[in-house]
Order: structure tokens, then C-alpha cells, then sequence
């Protein structure tokens, strides 16, 4: 029956699931605090942590030094970790509820494909010098390459055809992908000797993650996430198509643009510092949309503290298995969600 | 008091046009019936009064052009339920029926109570209380139109536009989403558009005909005026024949000769 109450119902339902995620992320969180090379042993972290909020002391027996390889070496790792893979996730999901197509993600614009050049060229044209920088220019280089590669990628989109074709769109994002690629191969032939460098930014890397890091994409993030959330009743309500949606009152192209630009403006800066870390935009949305339903009121939310577990945990293996040289994220996501889509794909099939 | 107006309305797509300077007025409660072959214009028409494509002419509810208004004003003066709507499979009755509500919720807020009492009395009101919580994919043909028509209803506009309403429906599911229709529009003073295809139901329910061939207004009036044998041949290139029924209704049977049109 609908009464009144079985909409509250469903708002208590929702409100629960905001607080399990969150929940869920700084157990996780912890958990990946206390684990890796060096450093004190596992159970201390929880109680050292619990030592350093206002009002408690407890003594945990970690030295200053063992602090400092979990305050300063692991805390600003797992953060990144919380923050890109939320971000990959977020817009991996909101990409799909704007083109009501499953198999859209952030990099599909060409963002991947524009930072991974920006990246190639900071390290062809500043290698030797980097490093007396004042700024890291490899971030700074992959961001401007990501969203300069999404601006032409929209302008060529939008130029022909009408302009509410998605379909046009992602094709540009697939020809912008392929010429940023070939100028990046390009770039590489010239430069054997940042080969190593460029392929291991590649696959992306969080080893490096310092407080630095978090705090360049943190206000990124932080605004594109608030505005993909603001929009995600309007994202729902396009599910009914374009034409519908209109009718309904929704402003479609402007919508999607909003939308859109939040997206790659956040996943430009979660991809400069992380580098690309493939799958994450595509499988945690679906994850989350095979468990709670198709809904964007939930599935963008959840998605973002989905996408933080799923990121903080994949990192953990990487650490631990095959210390000290440390096998990248990218890999390790990779890893998973290679065979988590084709069973994705498969389970699809069967269904239609 | 007119509702609705069309005052010269063109549709043109890539230079060629669909419908050409069509005018009528309706007032409130009236429902008129879009007639004509496939191809005659009436989907544009009805998308034009929606604002989903551009015209030129005017089109005036209750004497306000439909360029002054924003999306979401115009949403709350005019409701179109397209001919096949899309419902996605997993939504829920319920939460399908309060998009009908967006045009009264801001970009960023939350539906208030007066939404969801709206959402429940029209689920009450159009006999879905049952399917509710049910997800859109489980239901059948005539559930589906009944739920199309309860969020066009909750947008509480003064309009509605409906595409084939009927298309999709065996003859019992026709006749009872019609009949809900004509219902819902004597209830709330609805000013009612549909396009039909089926002659005599759309002769039996609607006020008025309009027949429309190649965009152009080309008959209109009862239904008595407007289905007449040499109308339908000239404008469907079909042999028909018209029987005026005792209790009034007009009911068109297709013959299969040519040479025997009466």
C-alpha cells in the first residue's frame, strides 16, 4: 500500500544507508592504517588513534617515529585512496545516469587519454629538473591535459549534429582518445628514457601520496562531489529519456552539461595524482546498482563510499603482497574488475 | 473561457513542414481527438504544444505563450504522455508517479507531503494502491498506462496530451483507459489532446475531430461531420463504410473492394 508512510520508509531506508557508508569507510579506513612494511604493530593504530582524539589518553606504546610512518606515510595514502576512489565512482556514476548507458565512464570523454599526454610531456620536457621544482608538474600537467582533452572532445561533440546526441559525444571521446594516444606514442619514441616513469604513472600509483597530494585535489573533489549529489534527484528523473525528462520540466542540455563538466573537472584532479586506475568508475556503480536497484538517489551516494572501500582495500594487497617493491593499484583493480565486468556483461545477457 | 489555443502553428523539420497553420481553441474540459494517416502530423502537433519541438504560430495556455514560460512552468501547464513511454524497468509505481512532481520541486530540494499526498491519492484514485511498490517491469500493458497517466496527472496541469494512448491495448484495456481518461477530465476540467488512430473510439469519446493530412487541417466537427466515407477515402485512401448507430455513435468499418463504397 502507498501511504504517506511507506515514502518515509523509504527516506528512514535511505538515511540508513548513508550512515552504514559512511561507517563502512572509516572502518576500512583503519583497517588500512594499520596494515604494511615497518611501522607499529597492527593493533596499536586503533588504540594510538583513539589516543590522539580530544579528551581520551590511552597510552598505545606507539614511538613518535612508528606515528609518524602511520601519520605521515599511511594516513595520507588511505586518504587519497577514500577520495580518488569515490571520485572515479561518483562520476563513474553519474556519467552513466546522464547517458542512460551502463558502459560510460569517466575516462570516456577522453580524460585518461589527455592527462596520460599531459603526464608524457611533463616527464619528456622537465626530467631532470623536476625534482627542484617548486611544484610536482607531472599532476599540474596531467589535470590540464585531462580537461583540455574533455573541452575539445565536448567542442567537436556538440559542433555537429544536434547537440542532445549523446552518442555524438562519446564517439569524439573516442576519436579524441585515439588522437591524445597517438601524440603521447609519439612523444614516447622520441624519449626511450622516461618510458619506465610514464608506464608506471600509468598504471596508476598511490605509493607516493603525501598530505600534499590530498590537499591539491581535495577542494576538486570536494566541490564536484557536492554538485554531482545536488543533481542526483534531476539524474534520476532522466531516466525516463530526454524527451520525457523535458516534458517533466528538466533543463536536458543543461543538465548533462553541469554534470558533465563536474565529473571530469574531479576526475581530472583524482587522475593527476593517482594516475589511471582503470575499472573502478565502471564496476563499483554497477556493484552497487546490482545490490540496491537502479535508483540515482542511491546508487550516486553509495557509489562514492563504495567506490572509498573498494579503493582503501584494493591498495592493501598491493602493499602487502610483494613488499617492498609494491605492486600498483591499477593492476589490482584491474585484476578484479576485468573479470567482474565480463561477469557483469554476462549476467545482462542471460537477463534480456 | 479558452484553456488552450493554437494560432497558426507551423512544425518544420530541416526546412520541410510537418504541420502547417493549424488553429483551434478549446476551452477547459473539452477533448479534442488528432486524427489522419501515419505521417499527417499529429505526434508533432502534440509535441509542439508539449514544447518539445519548436514551432512557429502561437501556442497560448490560459492566454500565455508557451515561449514565456521556463521548462518547469510550462510542465505545470501541459502534460504529454508520449506514445511509448519509457519506464524503467526497476523504478518503482509509486516513485514513477512522483515524477510528475518535478516541475513543482526545486533542481536541488526534496519532495514536501503536499507531493506525496498528491502521489498517494492518485495511486488511490487511479485503482494502483496494489502495485505500489511494485517495479515498473512487472506490469502489464494497461497497468503501464494506467501508471503513465497517473505522473502525467501529477503534474496537475490544466493539459494533457496523450500519443496513441491506446496503441498497446487490447479492446477492453482500450476502452477502459478512455474511459478513465474521460473520467479524469470531467472530474478535473482537463482540457484533453489525443492522437488516435482508431476512428470510432476516437469519434466515440472526444468532443471534436481534427483530421489532419500532410500537416494540414483538413476536416473537423463531430464526429458525425468529420467520418464520412469520402473524407476517409480521400484522406486515408480507403474504402470505408460509415453506420450512424441508433444511440449516435459513428462507427467506421473497413471494406475490402474498392468498387463497392456505398
Amino acid at each position: 500500500m502507498t501511504t504517506p508512510t511507506a515514502f518515509s520508509e523509504e527516506r528512514a531506508g535511505r538515511a540508513v544507508w548513508w550512515l552504514l557508508g559512511g561507517f563502512a569507510v572509516v572502518i576500512v579506513a583503519v583497517v588500512g592504517l594499520m596494515l604494511g612494511p615497518a611501522g607499529p604493530a597492527w593493533w596499536r593504530v586503533p588504540i594510538a588513534l583513539l589516543d590522539r582524539l580530544p579528551f581520551i589518553t590511552i597510552d598505545s606504546g606507539v614511538s613518535d617515529a612508528q606515528w609518524n610512518i602511520v601519520w605521515q606515510i599511511r594516513a595520507p595514502r588511505v586518504l587519497l585512496a577514500a577520495l580518488v576512489g569515490a571520485m572515479l565512482s561518483l562520476a563513474g556514476a553519474s556519467y552513466q545516469g546522464v547517458f542512460r548507458n551502463p558502459l560510460v565512464d569517466p575516462y570516456l570523454l577522453g580524460v585518461a587519454a589527455g592527462a596520460g599526454l599531459g603526464a608524457t610531456l611533463a616527464f619528456s620536457v622537465a626530467r631532470d629538473t623536476t625534482s627542484t621544482w617548486p611544484v610536482d608538474p607531472v599532476p599540474l600537467a596531467a589535470f590540464v591535459g585531462g580537461v583540455v582533452a574533455v573541452a575539445l572532445t565536448y567542442t567537436v561533440g556538440t559542433a555537429f549534429g544536434r547537440s542532445r546526441s549523446a552518442t555524438t559525444l562519446v564517439l569524439a571521446g573516442v576519436a579524441v582518445t585515439s588522437l591524445a594516444t597517438a601524440i603521447q606514442t609519439f612523444v614516447l619514441q622520441r624519449n626511450n628514457d622516461v618510458v619506465r616513469q610514464v608506464y608506471s604513472w600509468i598504471l596508476g600509483r598511490l605509493t607516493s601520496a603525501t598530505w600534499g597530494d590530498v590537499r591539491l585535489v581535495l577542494p576538486y573533489i570536494l566541490t564536484s562531489s557536492i554538485i554531482l549529489l545536488m543533481y542526483r534527484r534531476v539524474i534520476d528523473v532522466l531516466r525516463v529519456g530526454d524527451d520525457e525528462a523535458r516534458a517533466l520540466g528538466v533543463n536536458v542540455n543543461q543538465v548533462r552539461v553541469v554534470v558533465v563538466l563536474a565529473a571530469t573537472l574531479g576526475t581530472s584532479a583524482a587522475v593527476a595524482v593517482s594516475g589511471l586506475i582503470g575499472f573502478v568508475g565502471i564496476i563499483v556503480p554497477h556493484a552497487v546498482r546490482l545490490l540496491m536497484g537502479s535508483s540515482n538517489r542511491i546508487v550516486l551516494p553509495l557509489s562514492m563510499f563504495a567506490g572509498a572501500v573498494f579503493l582503501i582495500g584494493a591498495d592493501i594487497p598491493g602493499r602487502l603482497l610483494t613488499s617492498p617493491s609494491e605492486t600498483p593499484i591499477g593492476v589490482v583493480t584491474a585484476f578484479f574488475g576485468a573479470p567482474f565486468f565480463l561477469f557483469l556483461l554476462r549476467t545482462r545477457e542471460v537477463r534480456q | 473561457m479558452t484553456s488552450l489555443a493554437l494560432r497558426g502553428v507551423r512544425v518544420e523539420y530541416g526546412g520541410c513542414a510537418v504541420v502547417s497553420n493549424v488553429d483551434e481553441s478549446l476551452a477547459a474540459g473539452e477533448w479534442l481527438c488528432l486524427i489522419g494517416p501515419n505521417g499527417a502530423g499529429k505526434s508533432s502537433l502534440l509535441r509542439a504544444i508539449a514544447g518539445l519541438v519548436t514551432c512557429s504560430g502561437d501556442v497560448l495556455f490560459d492566454g500565455g505563450a508557451l515561449d514565456s514560460f521556463s521548462a518547469r512552468e510550462l510542465a505545470r501547464k501541459v502534460a504529454f504522455v508520449p506514445q511509448n513511454p519509457l519506464l524503467p524497468d526497476d523504478m518503482s509505481v509509486s516513485e514513477y508517479v512522483m515524477l510528475g512532481r518535478n516541475p513543482f520541486i526545486s533542481t536541488f530540494g526534496r519532495e514536501s507531503a503536499r507531493d506525496r499526498r498528491v502521489v498517494t491519492s492518485l495511486v488511490q484514485e487511479l485503482s494502483l494502491s496494489v502495485y505500489a511498490r511494485r517495479p515498473l517491469g512487472t506490469l502489464s500493458g494497461g497497468e503501464r498506462q494506467r501508471v503513465v497517466i497517473a505522473r502525467a496527472l501529477a503534474q496537475e496541469a490544466p493539459v494533457l496530451l496523450l500519443d496513441e494512448p491506446t496503441s498497446a491495448l487490447d479492446l477492453g484495456h482500450q476502452q477502459h483507459a478512455l474511459e478513465l481518461v474521460d473520467q479524469l477530465r470531467r472530474r478535473r476540467n482537463l482540457v484533453v489532446v489525443s492522437a488516435m488512430h482508431d476512428l470510432t473510439l476516437a469519434g466515440l469519446y472526444s468532443d471534436r475531430l481534427l483530421l489532419m493530412h500532410q500537416g494540414v487541417a483538413v476536416a473537423r466537427g463531430s464526429a458525425r461531420e468529420v467520418l464520412r466515407s469520402e473524407t476517409l477515402n480521400e484522406f486515408y485512401g480507403v474504402s470505408a463504410r460509415v453506420i450512424h448507430a441508433d444511440d449516435g455513435t459513428v462507427v467506421v468499418v473497413p471494406q475490402r473492394s474498392p468498387n463497392e463504397v456505398q
